[in-house]
């Protein structure tokens, strides 16, 4: 299940910054991946689309969110909080 | 060219209906944000907004007029009589046909839009009311306007999201101070308080949920509002010919485009704008004693402003005061720059500056003067009020207060 959720984060992360999935490894940021803040904010919600949570995330100060962005694998593993506490 | 004469000004804000409502919740740093009350929150993530709760289009409005009026029409309507009073101007038809009728709206009639879709998708209905068409269209607001009072000239509306309004204002302004009218009707109305609207503005991430908090370090996004501000202009000889009481003076319009970014504001389009604005007034940077600012309270919005606002007025800038209104009466959107155009007279023909409430802790990337919390008593004799839209489009207005 947990290699499910981050091969589709990483699907969802490759369609927006237009690379390869294979590229989107947990270390990458969004900066690395060419991504501004409206690319952020379509990943956000294609992921809560996806997945059918609310992800926490204020782009007016993403620093401040309770929900860490700052590499794949943060977005990947708050994904895996989120669900866990949807049950 | 022509002087340029504010003569009347009208309101509806959070703040209150009527203009004395608005100048003094300005001037007693009253915060008209709060629960939202006017429709159901409850799908609603950010639950907050400025409504402007005391305006019931029901109470003003037959049924008839209803059918054909949507928020922004009503409250347009009545903002224009009241500013109409003021001014003391008699719209025959000599002037009828030498007035401009220039209004601002970014979204139009967005509940009608709103409660038709509804209708058709939710509802599964397969037929609406025949008036939803000149009901939601962007320019009625201007169009009941001109019918109702007779105004004959240009007329059209406006629709340039956050900078709308000013960029009305301006254009109004154009118009009197070249001679291709003698007055103008000139302002802007907005609501998107209604679910869609503010279900699309959850969709950008940038709203607070808890309050706005301009160039507090704890800022964390804007809360949006609702309103109107008409105002109406002369050509400054016939308004002293008349012995018309003198609001102030607009002075200057600078506009710019960043060609930059869809959302993200840039410090070099903003600074032009407010830099050809003072040219346009003959305007020196350390004449401006006060700047109504765009003032979001989004991080970044707040940061670019302080910087473009150091650009355009060099050393000049550490010392003006410049708040942002939108801390009271919330974002209004298409009807922003009125209502801060609102606020920017007052400044001038009272001598009270509004402040930026809600200031917790100053933030070292904005260093300016923000009139923190409390109103301050203080001569301006020149004001900015500064716009910037999303789509990089911005638009200053330059005042003067009227010494006549």
């Amino acid at each position: 299940m947990s290699d499910d959720v981050s091969a589709k984060v990483s699907r969802i992360i490759a369609e927006q910054a237009m690379v390869d999935a294979a590229d989107v490894t947990p270390d990458k940021t969004p900066e690395a991946l060419g991504l501004d803040s409206l690319a952020i904010v379509e990943i956000v919600f294609a992921i809560e689309e996806a997945f059918d949570i609310t992800i926490p995330y204020n782009a007016n100060d993403p620093k401040d969110s309770d929900f860490d962005i700052s590499t794949v694998g943060g977005v990947i593993s708050g994904v895996k909080t989120l669900l866990a506490e949807k049950g | 060219m022509h002087r340029v004469a504010v003569t009347g000004i009208g309101v509806v804000s959070a703040l209150g209906t009527g203009r004395e409502a608005h100048y003094a919740g300005l001037a007693e740093g009253r915060c008209g944000i709060g629960p939202i009350e006017l429709i159901d929150p409850e799908r609603l993530m950010i639950k907050i907004a400025a409504e402007a709760k005391d305006f019931r289009g029901e109470e003003r409005f037959d049924r008839q007029e209803l059918l054909l009026f949507d928020r922004i029409t009503q409250m347009a309507l009545v903002a224009m009589d009241e500013a109409r009073a003021q001014s003391g101007i008699e719209f025959d038809e000599a002037l009828g046909l030498r007035t401009a009728t220039i209004i601002a709206t970014a979204m139009g009639g967005l509940h009608t839009c709103d409660e038709n879709y509804r209708t058709v998708y939710q509802e599964q209905k397969n037929r609406v009311h025949p008036f939803i068409i000149p009901r939601l269209m962007a320019n009625a607001p201007v169009s009941q306007i001109s019918m109702k009072h007779g105004l004959m000239g240009p007329a059209w509306s406006v629709s340039t999201a956050c900078a709308s309004s000013n960029h009305a204002i301006g254009q109004a302004f154009h118009m009197v101070r070249s001679g291709m009218v003698d007055a103008a009707v000139t302002g802007g109305t907005e609501s998107v308080l209604c679910f869609g609207g503010i279900k699309a503005w959850e969709g950008l991430r940038v709203m607070s949920r808890d309050g706005c908090r301009p160039f507090s370090a704890d800022r964390n996004g804007m809360v949006l509002g609702e309103g109107c501000a008409i105002l109406i202009l002369e050509r400054m000889d016939r308004a002293m010919e008349r012995g018309a009481d003198i609001l102030g003076e607009i002075a200057g319009f600078g506009a710019t485009a960043d060609a930059a970014d869809i959302v993200a504001p840039a410090v070099d389009g903003a600074a032009r704008a407010m830099t050809i604005a003072l040219t346009d007034a003959g305007m020196a940077p350390d004449e401006v004693g006060y700047i109504n600012a765009h003032g979001t309270a989004t991080s970044l919005n707040d940061k670019t402003e302080a910087a473009a606002i150091r650009l355009a007025l060099g050393p000049a800038a550490e010392r003006v005061m410049v708040s942002s209104t939108k801390s009271m009466h919330g974002h209004a959107i298409g009807a922003a720059g009125a209502l801060e155009a609102a606020a920017v007279l007052m400044a001038l023909g009272r001598g009270i500056v509004p402040p930026t409430i809600n200031h917790a802790a100053p933030d070292p990337e904005i260093g300016l003067d923000v009139v923190p919390n409390t109103a301050r008593e203080a001569r301006v004799d020149a004001a900015l009020s500064n716009a910037f839209a999303f789509g990089g489009l911005n638009a200053v207005l330059a005042f003067r207060r009227w010494q006549g």
